[in-house]
């Protein structure tokens, strides 16, 4: 089975955050990166499969010189070649653009299974691998807790709200959005980054993908970005018990609508 | 200033990548159960395999033999990765191997290391170094352990004392006169001793620091030892030890470094956080002197370190003067210990004083730092000789 994951580099959760001077997106000087929670899940749960089942694993990441990082753990912890798509013009990719150039590079190589984790930590768009697989025209399903080979296609698990889970059946190729915590992620051993030294990390651009600048112009721009305002208000509710709860319940509702 | 990028000049993005992986393997397997094995003075046995899987026990090792090759750098990271946990005890226990294994892979037979080596590199069996004994420790070469040639066998009678994994090793490089006619250290051979050999008894002992280690007392009675399990020629191990503890120095230079670094930063989150007289300890100058003197020391040790560590890696230096320094910095990187340890349970009160926090188990570990593997004053006198002062 041939799988690509995809994995995408994402400052690390422990990050102090600030906004750039455009107030257009967090200020990405200082920051130290790390792997997108989910796709690890998604990368370890493609290595479990393909040491079931054999074949190869691919780990794709697009975005600037540093996302090789990214790839190298991948190679490091199993991975058997990466693939860097890099280029200037994928700089202020949104989306769609995102999922367009994945699906390309996608294409390009071939494979079984895309795999993508089920969100990034950073723009939590939760759109990449589903537009990707729309793109490409393929069966695709979201928040996959398992997967599991049956009868030449792929049997995954879902998990649906309340904690209710779905099992579907589809064939292959397939694209599947991994969640995070399903599996127990592996380290990169020492040998493993040895190991990883001499694996082929190739480098794709817009051009060698054959993607144009009307199909990398964002459909989505992000306006502005800001923290929260915090507030912080004390108000006395007077009165007896069943009016002050009563009060209390009706406050809640309507002017701190946590329910 | 603890945040400086680590130095490309010796680090490459593959010992980052391991950096992380210790870090992570600590954060997880060994930092929330680390006070409990340290009451409970042992650690599972399963860590060591653990360890190995991750590839901290076979750094430095022929692929062979089930190691990988690697440079000291990635040595160094492991001790700071793994006093993050802060316990030098666990650390001393878990590495024994690098004080037993390395004369074998030296000096050791082909059937010897090939014998021996892939089951420690492993994690599935545990090595010690046994050259200590109760008449004295400094004194290497007055040792009176003996190993009587007969037949295919040793007999070995003698003792040896505060041994690291003492109880738990299954192998033991022990240092033993072979020549009893020569007092000195031309008698002196390596001899490997398996745990199961008739005669062979071992007892714990108590300690003021390092808890979670096994240290113990060796007894060996007409213990027969195949002629086999010789590290090395007959009356040539005096050389092959002197050499191990040049490495040995430079792996306690590295811990002592990454214990001090804890207590660097606990004492700084603490002066951070802690107000009295309505204000945070750290801004008091008083307070921040002593950060700034922990600092500066614990930099300068860094800076030694690495420097030593890419000279022996790549040999620049003359040898005796690379002992030298070796001795120098052994003595230097726990002084700083020692200071640090000091400074930080100071800042920290009576916290500082209190069972769980790193610096109270950390200030109980210095002194072992700076007597095991060549007390202080035999450094000096050791840098001395070299230096041809
Ligand atoms: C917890 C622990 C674990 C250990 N683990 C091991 C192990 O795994 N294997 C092993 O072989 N050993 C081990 N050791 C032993 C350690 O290496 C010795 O304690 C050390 O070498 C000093 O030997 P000694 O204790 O016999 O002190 P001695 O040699 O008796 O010296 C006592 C003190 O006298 C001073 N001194 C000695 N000689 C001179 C001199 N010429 N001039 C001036 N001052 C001098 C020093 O201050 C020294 O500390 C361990 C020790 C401890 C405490």
């Amino acid at each position: 089975m041939k799988i690509i994951v995809c994995l995408k580099q994402v400052p690390k959760n422990d990050s102090i955050l600030r906004i750039n001077d455009a107030g257009s997106w967090i200020q990405d000087r200082d920051l130290t990166y790390e792997i997108n929670e989910s796709d690890a899940y998604a990368l370890e749960a493609a290595l479990q499969l393909k040491e079931k089942h054999g074949g190869e694993v691919i780990a794709l990441s697009l975005g600037p010189a540093r996302v090789q990082s990214v790839i190298k753990e991948a190679l490091a912890r199993g991975a058997d070649r990466g693939l860097h798509l890099e280029d200037t013009a994928f700089d202020q990719l949104d989306a769609f653009g995102a999922a367009a150039t994945i699906a390309a590079a996608a294409e390009g190589d071939g494979f079984d299974l895309l795999l993508t984790g089920l969100q990034s930590d950073d723009h939590g768009y939760a759109q990449t691998g589903v537009i990707a697989a729309e793109l490409l025209g393929l069966p695709h399903a979201t928040i996959v807790m398992d997967l599991q080979t049956e009868d030449g296609g792929i049997k995954v698990k879902r998990e649906l709200e309340a904690g209710f889970f779905q099992w579907v059946t589809m064939p292959v190729p397939a694209v599947f959005t991994i969640q995070s915590g399903i599996n127990t992620l592996r380290y990169a051993t020492l040998k493993g980054i040895m190991a990883a030294k001499k694996k082929e990390i190739k480098k794709l651009d817009a051009a060698a993908l054959g993607l144009d600048a009307a199909t990398l112009a964002p459909k989505q721009q992000i306006k502005r970005v800001y923290f929260p305002q915090k507030s912080k208000q004390t108000q006395m509710i007077e009165g007896t018990a069943a009016a002050a709860a009563a009060t209390l319940v009706e406050k809640l509702k309507n002017e701190a609508r946590v329910f | 200033m603890l945040n400086l990028q680590p130095n490309p000049i010796y680090y490459s993005s593959e010992h980052e990548q391991f950096r992380k992986t210790v870090r992570e393997f600590v954060a997880r397997e060994i930092t929330p159960f680390i006070n409990e094995w340290d009451e409970a003075e042992t650690f599972p046995r399963a860590l060591y395999r653990q360890s190995a899987e991750i590839g901290i026990i076979g750094i430095g090792y022929p692929e062979e033999y089930g190691g990988t090759p690697a440079d000291g750098f990635y040595s160094i990271i492991v001790a700071d990765e793994l006093s993050r946990a802060g316990s030098g005890g666990l650390i001393a226990s878990l590495l024994s191997h690098s004080i037993a294994a390395p004369p074998i892979l030296a000096a050791g037979s082909a059937e010897l290391k090939a014998r021996v080596l892939p089951a420690i590199l492993s994690g599935e069996k545990i090595a010690a170094l046994a050259i200590t004994e109760p008449s004295g420790g400094s004194d290497v070469a007055s040792l009176k352990t003996t190993a009587i040639r007969d037949g295919q066998c040793y007999i070995v009678n003698g003792e040896k004392t505060f041994i690291t994994s003492g109880l738990r090793a299954d192998y033991f490089t022990v240092a033993v006169r072979t020549n009893p006619a020569d007092k000195g250290a031309g008698g002196v051979s390596l001899l490997l001793v398996e745990r199961d050999t008739p005669g062979f008894t071992r007892t714990p002992l108590k300690k003021m620091g390092w808890w979670c280690s096994d240290t113990a007392h060796l007894h060996f009675d007409n213990c027969r030892v195949s002629i086999a399990n010789l590290i090395g020629e007959e009356n040539q191990g005096f050389q092959t030890i002197m050499l191990n503890f040049n490495s040995e120095r430079l792996g306690l230079a590295a811990q002592a470094y990454g214990l001090a670094k804890v207590c660097f930063e606990d004492a700084l989150a603490w002066a951070r956080e802690r107000k009295t007289f309505g204000a945070p300890l750290v801004e008091r100058q008083v307070i921040r002197h002593k950060l700034v003197d922990m600092a500066m020391k614990l930099e300068a040790t860094r800076a030694t370190l690495e420097d030593l560590t890419s000279r022996v890696e790549n040999n620049i230096g003359a040898p005796n003067l690379l002992v030298a320094q070796t001795s120098m910095l052994k003595n230097f990187a726990t002084q700083t210990m020692q200071f640090c340890a000091d400074q930080a349970l100071q800042i920290l009160g009576g916290m500082g004083y209190i069972r769980e926090s790193r610096v109270e188990r950390i200030y109980r570990e210095v002194k072992v730092l700076m007597i095991g593997g060549g007390a202080e004053e035999i450094m000096k006198d050791l840098a001395a000789k070299q230096m041809k002062l």
